[in-house]
Order: structure tokens, then C-alpha cells, then sequence
């Protein structure tokens, strides 16, 4: 990992260490911070999950999460942003994601917490398959947009 | 032209391979997806995929050149 200025994004193939990252945001100018962490639940569309694969196309994953923590930076008064995205299978209650924004006041680490999460979510090149309890597996977001066969 | 291109998760899957370099006269990426989808059988539609040529967003309808790196983003869901 390597600090750019107050902001760090980063694609993870080993397990998101939140105890090291909260304490990385550190600074005597922060009379607030938020921490934001996504975690793999055991359900989704009526379905019972087992395990998330996700997979990313890193290169370009990390410039675009570089670029999310810059507007960030440039929208809301806050001292530093950083975020952490998991790659590889992961198990529930597995942390697959970790937002942490540091400010002077709360309601600016709040909004740049919230606007990273749903940039994140949205933009990055991150896919991830459902394991099934019942031994199916399915890529989200995909169901539905299959070509028709002709 | 040749032009390499890199496949990922549901596509990755379908190709049976991360990556190939193909010989192609077409004119964009619309037009390669297609021959690529003929090739290996995907079964998502073009109109709901992005793309990335040389590892940065760009447009389904942009012209390729000789050399190219290009990947077919589907629907994300990271999070």
C-alpha cells in the first residue's frame, strides 16, 4: 500500500485488515471519522448465499478508486479518504469492502464516506458470483441481461 | 490488426481463457464484440457492456488501431 497525499486506493487479495486501516487515520486535525465496511451477507433476491467470488479488472479498478477518493477530496472538507476493495472467494460475514473518510466535522466525513461507497459501487470494473446454498452459482447483475437466442 | 483482449468474469468464463490476441478488420468495439460473441457463444447482449481500451473507460463505438488491449466490461457489482 502506498499513501498519495491523504488518499489510498487499494485492490486486496488477502483479508481487508480494519484494525490497521482505522488506525492509519490517525490526525490531530480530525474531529471526525467514518468508517464504512461492506460485508458478505447469507442472502440475496430470496436466495440463500453461501460464498461471494469477486474478480477485478485491477488496473483500471484502481485508477477509477483513485479517482472516486479525489472528487471526494475536492467536493467535501475532509482531511483523507482511503478505501480497500477484496478480490478471491470470500465467506459471510467477510469483510468485501472498507470506506474510511476523516474530517474536522462529522457531517463532511459522513457525506464523503457515503458518496465513496456509492461511487465504489457503481463505477469500479468488480464483479462478483453468488455461491448458492443449493449448489448453484450466478454472477449478479447479469441475470437479467442475457441476449435473447436466436 | 491485431489486437489483444483481456475477459472477465461471466465473459472470461464463457471464452474458457483470460486473454488472446485475435486478427480482426473491425472497426470498433461494437463490431469485434460481435465476431467475439460468435466465436465463443456469449450470451450477453452488447448494448449493456462498457469497455476499456489500453486500461482506460471508452466507447463502445470508438475506432481500434493495431496493438490495442481491449476488455468488455458486463455489468459490474462490486460492493
Amino acid at each position: 500500500m502506498t499513501l498519495s497525499g491523504n488518499r489510498m486506493f487499494t485492490i486486496s487479495s488477502d483479508p481487508i485488515d480494519t484494525p490497521a486501516l482505522r488506525e492509519s487515520l490517525g490526525n490531530p486535525g480530525a474531529g471526525a471519522i467514518v468508517v464504512f465496511e461492506g460485508c458478505v451477507r447469507n442472502h440475496n433476491e430470496g436466495k440463500s448465499v453461501e460464498s461471494l467470488e469477486y474478480e477485478a479488472f485491477s488496473e483500471l479498478a484502481e485508477k477509477e478508486g483513485k479517482r472516486i477518493l479525489d472528487e471526494a477530496q475536492s467536493m467535501y472538507d475532509i482531511l483523507g479518504v482511503l478505501a480497500v476493495h477484496r478480490v478471491g472467494h470470500l465467506a459471510i460475514g467477510d469483510t468485501a469492502v472498507w470506506v474510511g473518510a476523516f474530517a474536522p466535522h462529522r457531517d463532511e466525513a459522513f457525506k464523503a464516506c457515503r458518496h465513496v461507497i456509492d461511487e465504489l459501487k457503481q463505477r469500479l470494473p468488480i464483479w462478483k458470483k453468488e455461491h448458492y446454498t443449493d449448489g448453484d452459482a450466478q454472477w449478479v447483475n447479469c441475470r437479467h441481461c442475457h441476449a435473447e437466442i436466436h | 490488426m491485431n489486437i489483444t483482449v483481456q475477459y472477465f468474469a461471466m465473459l472470461r468464463e464463457q471464452a474458457g481463457i483470460g486473454q488472446e490476441t485475435v486478427t480482426t478488420d473491425a472497426t470498433s468495439p461494437q463490431v469485434l464484440y460481435k465476431e467475439l460473441a460468435d466465436k465463443h457463444g456469449f450470451t450477453l447482449d452488447g448494448d449493456i457492456l462498457k469497455v476499456a481500451l489500453n486500461s482506460e473507460f471508452s466507447s463502445m463505438s470508438d475506432p481500434l488501431k493495431d496493438g490495442d488491449t481491449i476488455v468488455f466490461i458486463p455489468p459490474v457489482a462490486g460492493g
